[in-house]
């Protein structure tokens, strides 16, 4: 049972991408916990008509990754809109988040409970900083 | 074949009706205590207010599937289910109350008043009457909650639009403002002639201040006096975890019931209730650090409860249906907490606190719990899988007590018998 060596370092290249991957949602797990979980709750349900929710909400995995990273960021100070509902209360801002944790944090959201969107990377989130 | 469909439709309905009947809508309840399910799926039913006539009136946050934000509901055949809904008004808002014949609503930023016939029926439903408008609406504790005193005043919350009046409002680090500008036009309780129209905030009187969010108040027969309960503030552990843990977060501050004299100052934004401490202590914001004590010119509470938990109605007990302990005690609605997490939530119930002659005389108890639709002691651990979520309180003419819900639209009759 031989293998080309070029196969095992695709395995191991694979293996390395994907174990990478999984570290980034365990960290972006970790963030969620202690900066997000409190209003936003630990199944991402949100609070009715106070904290909006992450799981379910057409917004969190939509493709306007811009809008998400300015979200996190600078926080929100008006009324949110959401899916029919409305939501009161003042979301923090992040400034101190480095793009690659906004990247994991908001991947993990995208891809946590019932959301099925896609992961986003650091190189992204520089991308949309520079959007309007 | 016909006949047989609409017996089996009459037997089902019966079957239900018994199930309802039997496990008392899903509530636990003392001994002697009995529950229907009055109404569901109304709408997001805020507060409610009950006629002399048992005509149950529900003030809606949002408009239903009709558009309508005011729900009559009328029991005709007396089985202690509504049997007849009708409804108008277009404005959310949670503020309702009736006199006589004189039914006050309130939106996010005014209070309004109807005219109700002999039956209870709605006579100006597109032109009511406005007492007050232009009352601060930022979003936040929104709410206009409403009762009256027994000379026609309306007492009116105007809840504080922030957290802990910080700078920035929920930003790590920003410091509390000193002094706090909410306070000028936020709250507190404002006070306004009932008999005057079209008032504006200048009109009225800043009865009560320091007071972050009150959702329920009544006035208090036995007293002559106001009584509100307050909803504290949140987040201590995410913006000072150096000062609180989660596990502390989760106590503090204390939910709390204030009787309110004119010119009353309840401490907010500058001082926190600690239940443990059993005294006013500095917030964060404002350069305390979890024991230093503060607001020397501040009230305390006359009853505290659990932190988070979000008592959203407050109705003393004036029937002679219920045991003599009930007579002239307080019932809060607990709307349930969110910011206990990481740790379970709390309230999701309606509690009782007995009262002797205007003084509460015992611990608070809870009184009527299982709201949440979770089995045996599970604590909701996420706000979204409660069921219904108690919001408001009204005694009915035998002397019943109604609880609505916002979530899910229910009403609960609560009846005793020997």
């Amino acid at each position: 049972m031989k293998f080309p060596f070029s196969f095992i370092l695709i395995v191991i290249f694979l293996g390395l991408g994907f174990s990478t991957q999984a570290q980034d949602l365990v960290k972006g797990k970790k963030i969620y916990e202690t900066r997000c979980l409190a209003c936003h709750q630990a199944d991402g349900g949100g609070v009715p008509n106070m904290n909006a929710p992450l799981d379910g909400a057409s917004n969190v995995v939509s493709n306007d990754i811009a809008r998400l990273v300015r979200i996190v960021k600078n926080g929100y100070n008006e009324r949110v809109a959401l899916d029919g509902f409305y939501y009161s209360n003042a979301m923090t801002a992040n400034p101190d988040l480095t793009d690659a944790d906004i990247a994991n944090v908001l991947s993990y959201i995208r891809t946590s409970w019932s959301n099925k969107g896609t992961k986003i990377t650091a190189a992204e989130v520089k991308t949309a900083k520079t959007k309007k | 074949m016909k006949n047989l469909k609409t017996i089996l439709a009459f037997v089902l309905v019966a079957i239900t009706a018994t199930a309802h009947a039997q496990n008392n809508a899903g509530l636990k309840l003392p001994e002697g205590f009995k529950a229907t399910l009055f109404a569901d799926t109304i709408g997001s039913a805020r507060h409610i207010a009950i006629s002399k006539n048992g005509i149950l009136f529900a003030k809606l946050s949002r408009p239903d599937k009709q558009g309508r934000t005011i729900i009559r509901l009328e029991d005709e055949n007396k089985d202690g289910v509504s049997d007849k809904k009708t409804g108008w008004a277009n404005y959310g808002g949670t503020g309702i109350f009736l006199r006589g014949n004189v039914l006050y609503a309130s939106s996010n930023e005014a209070v309004f008043k109807y005219q109700l016939d002999s039956k209870d029926e709605v006579l100006n439903p597109f032109s009511p009457v406005t007492i007050v408008s232009g009352l601060i609406d930022r979003r936040q504790h929104e709410s206009k909650s409403i009762t009256l005193d027994g000379k026609g005043n309306v007492y009116v919350n105007i809840g504080a639009y922030s957290n802990a009046c910080q700078e920035k409002d929920r930003m790590p680090g920003s410091k509390g403002m000193m002094p706090c500008p909410i306070l000028d036009s936020a709250g507190g309780i404002w006070k306004f002639d009932g008999q005057k129209e079209n008032q504006v905030y200048g009109d009225g009187k800043r009865y009560a201040t320091g007071l972050r969010n009150v959702v329920g108040l009544d006035w208090n027969t036995q007293t002559n006096s106001l009584f509100v309960t307050q909803h504290g503030r949140d987040q201590l552990n995410s913006f000072y975890p150096t000062l609180y843990t989660d596990a502390q977060n989760a106590e503090l501050p204390a939910e709390t019931m204030y009787e309110i004299k004119e010119g009353d100052n309840a401490g907010w934004p500058y001082v926190y209730f600690d239940p443990y401490q059993k005294k006013k202590i500095v917030s964060p914001e404002y350069g305390g650090d979890g024991k230093k004590e503060g607001g020397e010119n501040a009230i305390d509470p006359t009853v505290f409860f659990p932190a988070h938990m979000a008592p959203n109605a407050l109705l003393f007990y004036t029937g002679n249906q219920f045991p003599e302990k009930y007579k002239n005690g307080a019932f809060i609605a607990f709307h349930g907490s969110w910011n206990r997490a990481p740790l379970p939530q709390e309230g999701y119930f309606v509690a009782f606190v007995p009262f002797k002659a205007g003084k509460p005389n015992g611990p608070w108890e809870i009184f009527a719990n299982g709201f949440s639709g979770l089995t045996g002691d599970e604590k909701v651990k996420n706000p979204r899988n409660a069921k219904a979520r108690p919001c408001g309180l009204a005694q009915g003419p035998d002397g019943s007590l109604y609880v609505s819900d916002d979530n899910k639209g229910s009403i609960f009759k609560i009846t005793y018998s020997k």
